[in-house]
This record gives C-alpha cells, structure tokens and sequence, in this order.
C-alpha cells in the first residue's frame, strides 16, 4: 500500500476519474494552480484548460453552471473553495441540482460532485470554519459524504463522481495533511452509505465522522488503559447513511455516543440519535447521548476556538461516565 | 418592404402559427385556471409571443433552451406537444413532469427544452452551463436563454454574462423586457441604461429590438444565431414587449392604467405579423385556417387534460435520486 495524504488521495481519485472518462471536469477557483489545499495538483498540466477550469469568484454558477453541464450529459466535479462558501450558490445545489430530476418527471439526470471543505482549522473563524452537513441532509435529492481517511478520500470520491444523483462532498480542512495507507489496487472504489468499523470493540459504540473519527480513536485508546472496549463507526455517507450497522453495534454494546464537530442543536446526530431511540432503544443500557459543537459563531481567538472543538479527553470523559453502572452524563 | 422569397414566407407562416398556438394555449390556460381545472399559478405571455416564435424557429431540435416562471410561449415554441403541457398544467398523469412540477417546471429534454424555473435568472447560469457542456463534447449546438427584464437585477445574471464571454460560450441570451418584475415597473428599480447597456458592459454583443415586431425578431436571430455558430461568442437580444395580462392569472394589474395597456395592444405582435402577411398577398382564408387549427388542437389538448387520471401515489416517490430515496421510509 502507499501512503498518501487526505489531499492527494482525492487527487488521485479524480486524475483517475478524468482519465477513464472524458465527460468528467473539474471547476472552482484557483485550479490550475492546484487548488487552495493542492487537492488539484498537477492536474491543469495533464488535462489542460478545458477541463480543470479556472473559474471567476462566481459561487451561484460555478454551481449553476455545473447544473447545465450536468443535464446535458457532462459529469462536474465542483470545487466551493470552503463550505461556507457554498451559502453563495444555495439557490443552485437546493432548489436546482438537488430538484431538476424530480421537478421534470425524470427527464434528467444532475450527476455532479459539490466539493465543500469544511470544519474548524487554525483560526479561520466564523465564515471559513463551519460544518454544515446537516443543511445537505436535510435537502431530498442530494447524497452526502464526509470521508475521514485518504483511502476513503479516494474511494468515495470515485464513487460520488460515478454516482448519478448530485454529491455533497465534504472534506475536513483538519484532514488534508493527514497521511495513511492507501490501497494500491486499480480501481479502489469505497461504496455510497456502507459505514466503515473504524475500531471493534464490546462496551460503547460512538457514531462519529469526518474529522471526529480520529479524535475519537484517541480517546478509545485513552480508555483501553481503563479496561474499556469501544467501537468506534464512521458513517463515512450521511445520505444515505448506514442505519444497519449502527443499530448492530448498539445492539451488541447497549450504550451509544454520537459525535460531531458541527453545532450539535439540530445537528445531523440528532437524526442517528432519533433513529437509535425508534429502531433499538430496548437495547439500551444507558440512555443514548451526543457531543457537538456550541450553537456559536466559530470565534477567531485560540482559547475561543477551542471551546467550539470536542478533544479526545472530552470524549474519555464522557465514554467513562455513560459506560459506568446507572451512568449518564450532566449537562 | 422587400419582397420574401417563398420559402421565408413560409418560415414566416410557421411563425405565426406559433404565434397563434401559444395565444389560444394561453386563452384557454386562463379560462382553466380561473374555473379551477389548473389547480396552481401559471404566468401568462400573452402579448409577448413573437420573442419565442422567432427566436426558437432559427433552432435546430438538437439547440436547447432554458425558460422562466412565464414559459409556455418558449415551451410551445421549441416544440414541445400541448397535450402533455396542458396535462402537466392541470396535475394530470402525461404530463411533461408527470404532474409533479406544474406550469412553472415544464420541461421536454426531448426537443432540447431543458426547463422553466421558479426562481427569477436562475436559467442563466443554467444555460451558460449547458453551453459548456456542450463545447466540452466538442458538439455545435447552442443554448437560447430566455428570461425577463426583472432578470437583470439579481446576481447570476452577472455572474452568468461575464461566464459566457470569458468561456466566449455558445449562448444567445434572450432578455424579453414586457416593462413588469412582478407587479412593479421595472424602470423604477433598475440604474442605468438597461439590458443591453448591461450586457455591453460585461462585453457580450448587445442588439435592442421591437420586440413585438416578429419580422423583425426574425432577422435579427438568424444574424445572432449565424454569428454564435460561426465561433463569435455569446450574443444579447434584448426584445422590447408587453404583458398584456397581469403577473398571475389571479393579478388584476390595477397598478398600471387602462391606456397603457389599450396602447400596447395596438402593438398586437399578431395582428401585426397579420398584417404583414395580408400585404405580402397571403389570403385571409389561409390565417383563419391556421386559427381553426389551432384553436381545435388546443381544445384536444384541454380536453384530454380535463379526462386524464391524476398521478398515482407512488408517482411521488419516484425520481427523487438512486441512492437513498427509500432510507427515511425504513
């Protein structure tokens, strides 16, 4: 295996893409020049102008135009630059891409990728640090993904280029420099909506995501000391999302902790929680709980940032409390 | 006046029947929705129909078009069956949307139709992107780009024009000015000197016309049209009309005067290609023909709309995506 970065995976996984199919192009901002986290690196040389296009500072048809290229039989991969900035082109992802299948009896297919980089990373506060997954979720028509690892950062964007209905694609700004085994074998493709084990284990079961995932490793690995066994799911796809493994492991384990970076009020783990509860509730030991961000703006100061981030330590804590006899936590 | 070639007389005589067919559709769309048959909002062009009748008869069937909110006429226009219109108007199994999208999602990819939309200039970015999908498949067809005149105010209007001229993409946009966004006149809410001092600004070629003129409309498309097919770039129509009728159906218009409108219906485009025709020695037995006709298949579109079953229930749940459509139900 090789191993590769968060940012170069996706690399890969597009260059690849390109290279099967001819329909299939790149648009955003600052391509040729690699992108702003070099996930398009190299590519403007290979596939020249036409299909790693330098855009203008044009959200809603970046987007919009992504839309007519879609129906008419082209396959774009559609670069936001980071998630908030998606909010400019809202109109064109929710009431265009995400309806024009459905709205026009079948008629078409919207067969685009929406790259939104998300999350909090070295201050860049309020409008370049939000993870909005749960907006996307919330919009029938659209398929959601948050990869946490560079092999499922090549899988699953070879999957959503290859997938007909439009893609939500949203990559931690937090994960790009991450570097991990990537399978070498030709054609690796990680299939929309199967969850991924990040970690067996027999006492609590976290359903996390994205950038959580590896947070939550830690603090599984914090706990082991203490004889605890945690097992760790990411959902990988939030739409559709992977109910069946998730109910498995509560099942198995009887406690549940679900955690997530983005502000936890009507967050996307209020929907697993609720689904948990509906589905497996009976099998709960404990009453199921989650972490996620405070419903503030993401401030820009360091200490303050902090208070919007959930740590390992935040995380051990709380696996320790839920997994104790008659345990749960207070707010 | 010149005198036309017998083949431009009879380009000409498809138009007005265009023409016709998208006033009667439109006639009978009003009678329908007012006794309840439509059962949602429909934006009526009529006063406007020489804009679609003369800009989609230069199209081929493989051009496309992209429509607003008021786009039976364009609809009509690039060809697309009344039947399956007025069936998709009154929520009706064969409808163009199977019912599910109504006057303001007519679409008909089969004649290159690819959808009104309820969203004011929403069409724009749409278009400009269809155009590049087009290149990129190395094709030769264009994109016709209808919108209003309220269009001009929102951002992806901008945004879209100054994408065409820097892909330099095959776009005719068309801005068809009937004076009205909503229930307002737009020259009270727009700075400057219009659309096309609008699209000159951002550098794509820009020709204002009578836009109830449909001779005129005419020969000014097929030099546009000529113009993007030989590689110029995006070209700018910008057609001066009318809306006869107010905003909805249900908008009696009282914020405009009864003399304005008398006046622009003395700009009839109809009556005006009408006349046209009767001079260039087209008999008036032949247009009543062409009425008879139309009116006949309008009433056979409403007809079968008004005996058509409505949706099945499980319409619903279709075409919403391949990949997770069901999961909320499990």
């Amino acid at each position: 295996m090789a191993i590769l970065s968060f940012s170069e995976a996706s690399r890969d996984a597009l260059r690849e893409e390109m290279r099967r199919d001819p329909t299939i192009w790149a648009l955003g901002e600052d391509l040729s020049k690699g992108g702003i986290f070099s996930q398009y690196s190299g590519l403007a040389k290979e596939f020249g102008p036409e299909r790693i296009v330098d855009t203008p500072i044009s959200e809603a048809t970046i987007m919009g135009a992504s839309v007519g290229a879609a129906i008419v039989g082209t396959r774009p991969v559609v670069e936001m630059r980071f998630s908030d900035f998606a909010l400019c082109a809202v109109d064109e992802l929710v009431n265009q891409a995400a309806k024009a299948r459905y709205m026009f009896g079948g008629q078409c297919r919207v067969p685009l990728v929406a790259r939104q980089p998300i999350g909090i990373e070295g201050c860049h506060a309020a409008q370049h640090s939000q993870s909005l997954e749960a907006w996307w979720v919330h919009i029938p028509g659209l398929v959601v993904v948050a990869p946490a690892t560079p092999a499922d950062n090549k899988g699953l964007l070879k999957s959503a280029i290859r997938c007909d209905d439009p893609v939500v694609y949203l990559e931690h700004k937090g994960l790009w420099g991450l570097e991990d085994e990537v399978p070498d074998e030709e054609d690796w493709v990680v299939p929309l909506g199967t969850a991924r084990m990040a970690r067996e284990g027999t006492d609590i079961t976290i359903v996390t995501w994205s950038s959580m995932v590896q947070v939550a490793e830690n603090a599984a690995d914090i706990v082991a000391s203490t004889g605890i066994s945690v097992e760790i799911l990411d959902l990988r796809t939030l739409w559709p999302w992977d109910e069946t493994k998730v109910c498995e492991s509560v099942r198995k384990t009887g406690h549940v902790l679900i955690v997530h970076e983005a502000v936890q009020v009507a967050g996307f783990g209020a929907e697993v929680f609720a689904t948990i509860v509906e589905r497996v509730g009976d099998s709960l030991k404990q009453p199921a709980h989650r972490m996620g961000g405070p419903r503030i703006p993401v401030p820009y100061a360091p200490p303050l940032e902090e208070l919007c981030t959930i740590s390992s330590t935040q995380i051990a804590e709380a696996i320790k409390s839920l997994t104790q006899p008659n345990g749960s936590l207070q707010k | 006046m010149e005198t036309p070639t017998e083949e431009e007389m009879s380009h000409i005589l498809n138009m007005y029947r265009t023409m016709v067919r998208i006033r009667i559709f439109e006639e009978e769309t009003e009678v329908c929705r007012r006794d309840g048959r439509i059962v949602g909002s429909a934006h009526l062009s009529i006063g406007q129909e020489a804009v679609p009748a003369g800009v989609c008869a230069n199209l081929t069937t493989r051009d496309m078009i992209t429509s607003t909110h008021r786009g039976h006429g364009h609809t009509i226009a690039k060809g697309c069956d009344v039947t399956a219109m007025m069936c998709e108007l009154f929520a009706r199994e064969g409808g163009t949307s199977q019912g599910k999208g109504g006057s303001m999602h007519i679409a008909d990819f089969s004649v290159g139709m690819l959808g009104a939309n309820g969203v004011v200039a929403a069409g724009v970015p749409i278009a400009v992107g269809a155009a590049q999908g087009i290149k990129l498949k190395k094709e030769t067809n264009l994109v016709a780009c209808f919108f209003g005149d309220g269009a001009i105010n929102r951002g992806p209007f901008f945004e879209g024009l100054n994408w065409a001229k820097i892909y330099e993409l095959p776009v005719l946009f068309v801005c068809e000015d009937n004076s009205y966004a909503a229930y307002t006149r737009t020259s009270s809410v727009t700075a400057g000197a219009g659309p096309a001092a609008r699209a000159e600004g951002i550098g794509v070629p820009a020709f204002s016309i009578d836009g109830n003129d449909l001779i005129a409309v005419n020969r000014l498309v097929i030099e546009l049209v000529k113009k993007i097919r030989h590689g110029e770039g995006p070209q700018f129509l910008h057609a001066q009309t009318y809306r006869i009728k107010g905003h909805t159906v249900s908008d009696v218009a009282s914020y405009r005067s009864e003399e304005e409108v008398t006046a622009a219906s003395h700009r009839d485009p109809i009556i005006r290609c009408g006349s046209y025709l009767a001079d260039s020695g087209i008999l008036q037995d032949e247009l009543d023909e062409i009425w008879t006709e139309e009116k006949k298949r309008i009433e056979r579109a409403v007809d079968a709309a008004t005996n058509a079953p409505w949706p099945r229930p499980e319409i619903a749940f279709a075409d919403v995506q391949d990949i997770g459509a069901q999961q909320w139900q499990s």
